[in-house]
């Protein structure tokens, strides 16, 4: 598609001062996150300049810490859970955006999105109300619906572009060949899909783990890990912090790279090409 | 070629569900936006009270101003961080681009709260920058005005959205033809005029989407000032989260949430519009 550069191009390719001005972006991307692991080690506590006696003490205390396992365990069932939920209710919502036709369904469209879109701090609330209304108790199952329910949209817009791209005349086929559409369902179109799904499921478990909006007004006893951190922030900062987000981090990128080997689309597109659709 | 009994059955869970969790919740903000609070209990009354306190009241105002202006701020901070980002790795980077678009990609999913964090660890009045000015002998005295400051919500607003304004408008650079960019070069256009006449203009679609999401999203944010900024930096979320926490007057938060909402879907039509008119297709 590209076509071989030009002189003239290649002559543009020098802008020195521009590739100063993105390393000095670089740096301020990664000044953050550098300070937190470097203070991780740090027999000081957090701050003052330079770090010195580098220790792996606050690693050893967050190990015996019973409260930041436990909520990390929360974490991680209500992002299991909410995979679960909103992978089932997308694929569902994908499939009738893609092939049925129904009244209200642009309203439909919108609506599946609108969490997505949304400052979180609305979602969250609206979903207090309803559970209040609902005489639901605050616990990490209001937590589970609500995260399972805002990143429905996140399952939809990878599920519909998954459909988008597949094949229907492997459906057909199947259909045609006697085939019931239950077995066309799970042999034809799910196998299909086993890309977007996985790819999905794991943008959805991310998102869930690090969720801090909703979660804020949908939260009862039990914590989930970024609320057992924000209740210690406001204790005061401990170098603890820094560790366990340096732990966090190293999974997050890890789970990241797999994402990345799976598909490199952008969601915000997809969400752009969805919306887009008359 | 699905049958009557296929579309129903997928489209029903999800119109259901989506009926019951989300449209019925945002229902009810808005039902509870119109009704009252008396003696600590909500009262389905239906009145305009709310909306007219938040007009009388100068202090609503006030603050709705000053987080769109801290918005306003991230976004344009954001972009002139981004821009010249996804401009270079678009036509310069060459060989090192898929490296370095993974490396913008990767800040962008450290958590939320840990970024902000961090960010009060850097600009703490114990924090790094101070130690690092104090050990260069430039202040005896730590400098207080780095946190807890409008300055330092920008900041971290500005660290966590660069790289979502950066995916969207990379994207648009990338899908430029580069022969456009050769005819300008070839009939005499100079590398000035290329840019604000071709690359730019083509860019726009993705620079209103990254532009919209970084200013929407930091105009519902409410953790940011409560982790770096302070009582200066108080945004509209806060008293939203105020309202429906202890001030406990859920029907005037309700309004203001509402109010959110509208802002929130009047821009996404008007960039929407705009792209629409920008776009050469």
């Amino acid at each position: 598609m590209f076509l071989p550069m030009s002189s003239a191009t290649h002559n543009a390719r020098r802008a020195p001062l521009l590739g100063i001005y993105v390393l000095l972006v670089f740096a301020f991307l990664y000044l953050p996150i550098v300070i937190l692991v470097l203070y991780s080690f740090n027999r000081d506590g957090v701050g003052g300049f330079p770090p010195r006696h580098f220790t792996s003490h606050w690693y050893a205390q967050l190990f015996t810490d019973g409260a930041i396992w436990d909520s990390v365990l929360n974490s991680l069932l209500v992002a299991l859970g909410a995979v679960v939920l909103s992978l089932t209710l997308g694929l569902f919502a994908a499939m009738a955006l893609d092939r049925a036709d129904f009244p209200g369904k642009s309203i439909f469209r919108r609506l599946v999105l609108l969490p997505l879109i949304l400052p979180g701090i609305i979602t969250g609330l609206s979903l207090l109300m309803f559970a209040v209304l609902a005489g639901l108790q605050l616990s990490l199952l209001t937590v589970f619906l609500g995260h399972g329910t805002a990143l429905i949209s996140v399952a939809t817009t990878e599920l519909f572009a998954g459909l988008q791209k597949m094949d229907r005349a492997q459906e057909e086929a199947s259909l045609d060949l006697g085939g019931t559409p239950w077995q066309t369902f799970w042999r034809i179109t799910l196998p299909n899909l086993k890309l977007s799904l996985v790819a999905a499921g794991l943008l959805i478990f991310t998102l869930s783990m690090d969720e801090i909006a909703v979660t804020f007004f949908l939260i009862g006893r039990d914590n989930t890990l970024p609320l057992e951190i924000w209740a210690r922030l406001r204790r005061g900062i401990t170098p603890e912090i820094n560790a366990i987000s340096t732990l966090v981090f190293a999974v997050s990128v890890i789970l990241i790279l797999i994402w990345y080997q799976i598909r490199t689309r952008s969601i915000g597109k997809e969400v752009h090409e969805l919306l887009e659709r008359p | 070629m699905y049958s009557r009994a296929y579309k129903l059955i997928v489209s029903l869970p999800p119109l259901l569900w989506v009926g019951l969790f989300l449209f019925l919740p945002y229902a009810l903000m808005l039902a509870h936006s119109f009704w009252l609070v008396r003696d600590g209990f909500i009262v389905h009354q239906w009145n305009l009270q709310n909306y007219a306190k938040l007009f009388q009241n100068p202090v609503y105002l006030t603050v709705l101003l000053r987080t769109m202006r801290i918005a306003a701020s991230v976004t344009f901070l954001s972009l002139a961080l981004g821009y010249p980002l996804a401009y270079y790795m678009s036509f310069h980077a060459g060989a090192r681009k898929d490296l370095l678009y993974q490396l913008v990609i990767v800040p962008l999913w450290v958590s939320y709260l840990v970024r902000g964090y961090a960010w009060k660890t850097i600009l703490g009045s114990e924090g790094v920058v101070n130690g690092f000015l104090q050990y260069l002998h430039v202040t005896n005295e730590p400098v207080s005005f780095f946190l807890y400051s409008p300055f330092a919500v920008v900041l971290m607003l500005t660290h966590i959205y660069t790289p979502f304004v950066f995916l969207p408008l990379y994207a648009s650079l990338e899908h430029i033809p580069r022969n456009l960019i050769e005819a300008s070069q070839d009939l005499g256009a100079s590398p000035r005029s290329t840019f604000f006449r071709v690359i730019l203009p083509l860019s726009l679609p993705g620079l209103l989407a990254g532009a919209t999401f970084a200013f929407v999203l930091s105009l519902g944010d409410f953790l940011a000032p409560l982790l770096v900024g302070g009582p200066s930096s108080i945004m509209i979320a806060n008293i939203v989260q105020s309202l429906f926490g202890t001030a406990f007057d859920w029907p005037l938060g309700a309004s203001i949430s509402v109010c959110i909402l509208l802002l929130t879907i009047a821009l996404l039509f008007l960039t929407e519009r705009l792209e629409k008119r920008c776009s050469f297709r």
